[in-house]
């Protein structure tokens, strides 16, 4: 595998990661995130969504004309989309189930949109690919970190398997409510961002403004 | 190909083909943003897009198709107890046979196939349903059908259980399940909404086994020689009279020795809006409205 390859495959677990560097796709990383089954499953399908329409794009990326642009990958995107939902309600009809409408908004989530655009457009078919599967991989990262906190935390069960027995069924742990509701993705999220960004502080942003000094220490 | 090929083109089969392929050549050629390569690009994308689309739901159709029996089937024999442990699923299912109910009068209806009726598409069609006065519908369904397609479970000629179903709003979605009932029409085998989509761990608990199982035992109507107090999570804390349904949920737990105890079921921890849409549900349908009439004959029928 050339350099190239591997910068578009691990980039963006970390250093460029979807969520928490470009803060893309939060919307369904709030939703789905209440138990690890759900998680799983939507990040193998977004993955697989961004992996083969940025490949798809890629292929005709030359003969796209640029005021359809948007549209001709929205219609890549789109058919895969519904091909991977078929194919959930053929193959996991429990978990479509609960996924049910998530699934189909993969359409508009930012990462495939923003992968696209940004690099399935300007390089070939299999570095595409690779950074689809690299993008894809950041964004299950994050959603399954996110995942097994609230699970774990939140019904005391990981994967749907008991691990921290309840207190309402004669065990001592007392289930955080708040971690089930979707606000508390957003904590999560944002605690991860903030860990992150400590971690690489290459990834804090400039301040787009500096206060003002008091008065008196103008010099 | 339609008729109208010239005999040109008959004399060598080929011959659209090649000219397709001399067309797409053709158009690579042209610069992007022409007219002519935009309008052949997006429609040569929307082929390809609709041929994978229909290729995938036409090749995975039976499949879904039998997933969705099969669901439907499994919440009928979980409700009532039934689930058989070798997972053969059609051979416990051979034991129960739906019927059509129409809910005002509580009689069945031979003229309504079972296998072709499905009460959830009868519920929105005008023709086949009613508006539920907003005075009336607690459960906050807004309109039913007319008639309900219900689940005998027979063993040797006589009725077993009786599987009903039932709907009604919690606090993000219309939850959808059913209601086993004993032979009597009056004792719950076992009650599931197997379709909703409330806060998981909070209302989500309704599909909790363990919440499931309270259930089981529980008697729908007061048929005692008294009237008592309505469980504490609805609307009014009224008094039920005799005959009236009494089933629902109360907040904190059920004590056993209490008079009442076997017409409450706990309510959900933390989900006082799923469990009152649940309370509210169940005195819907088990009432005059929903399947009350139909299981006031069964238990007259019983004596």
């Amino acid at each position: 595998m050339n350099e190239e390859s591997k910068k578009v495959l691990v980039e963006p677990l970390v250093d460029n990661n979807p969520i928490t560097l470009q803060v893309l796709g939060i919307c369904s990383a709030l939703a789905v995130t209440s138990q690890m089954t759900t998680a799983l499953i939507m990040s193998l399908a977004l993955t697989t969504v961004t992996a083969f329409s940025s490949a798809g794009i890629a292929f005709i990326r030359n003969h796209v004309p640029s005021s359809v642009r948007i549209i001709a990958q929205m219609v890549i995107i789109a058919s895969l989309v519904i091909v991977v939902d078929q194919i959930l309600k053929a193959f996991a009809y429990e978990i479509s189930k609960q996924l049910s409408v998530f699934v189909g908004l993969i359409i508009t989530n930012c990462i495939v949109m923003g992968r696209a655009e940004a690099y399935a457009m300007k390089n070939p078919p299999w570095e595409s690919f690779l950074d689809g599967i690299g993008n894809g991989l950041g964004y299950s990262l994050i959603l399954i970190s996110v995942a097994f906190i609230r699970e774990l935390l939140g019904s005391g069960k990981l994967l749907g398997i008991d691990v921290l027995p309840l207190l309402k069924d004669g065990g001592w742990y007392v289930p955080n409510g708040l971690l089930l509701l979707p606000p508390s993705a957003f904590f999560l999220i944002g605690l991860l961002i903030w860990a992150v960004r400590t971690w690489k502080p290459k990834q804090v942003e400039k301040a787009d403004y500096a206060i003002m000094p008091a008065h008196g220490e103008v010099h | 190909m339609s008729s109208t090929l010239d005999t040109n083109e008959l004399s060598q089969p080929s011959g659209w083909k090649e000219k397709a392929r001399q067309y797409a050549e053709h158009v690579l050629t042209l610069p992007n943003d022409s007219f002519e390569k935009t309008l052949a690009v997006a429609f040569a994308l929307c082929l390809a897009g609709a041929v994978l689309v229909s290729g995938s739901a036409v090749a995975l159709k039976s499949l879904q198709e039998s997933n969705k029996a099969r669901d439907e089937k499994v919440n009928i024999l979980e409700v009532a107890g039934l689930m058989p442990d070798d997972g053969n699923i059609d051979a416990a299912f051979a034991k129960i046979e739906p019927k059509i109910v129409e809910l005002a009068t509580g009689s069945y209806v031979d003229t309504i196939d079972p296998k072709n009726f499905d009460q959830r598409k009868a519920a929105k069609d005008p023709a086949m349903s009613v508006a539920i006065p907003a005075e009336e519908d607690i459960a906050n369904i807004k309109r039913k059908a007319k008639y309900a397609k219900i689940y005998l479970v027979k063993d040797a000629g006589t009725v077993k259980g009786i599987i009903l179903p039932v709907n009604g709003y919690g606090l993000w979605s219309t939850m959808h399940g059913f209601m086993a009932l004993e032979g009597d029409g009056e004792t719950v085998i076992g009650f599931n909404l197997y379709d909703q989509a409330e806060t998981p761990g909070l209302g989500g608990e309704v599909v909790n086994p363990k919440w499931k199982a309270l259930w089981k035992g529980k008697k729908v109507y007061n048929l005692s020689a008294k009237s008592v107090q309505e469980s504490n999570l609805s609307e009014k804390g009224q008094n039920i009279d005799i005959g009236e349904v009494a089933l629902g949920l109360v907040k904190g737990s059920v004590d056993p020795a209490k008079p009442g105890s076997e017409y409450q079921v706990d309510a959900l921890a933390g989900a006082t809006l799923t469990s009152r849409g649940v309370s509210n549900l169940v005195r819907y349908w088990m009432g005059k409205d929903g399947f009350g009439p139909y299981l006031a004959k069964i238990r007259s029928a019983r004596g």
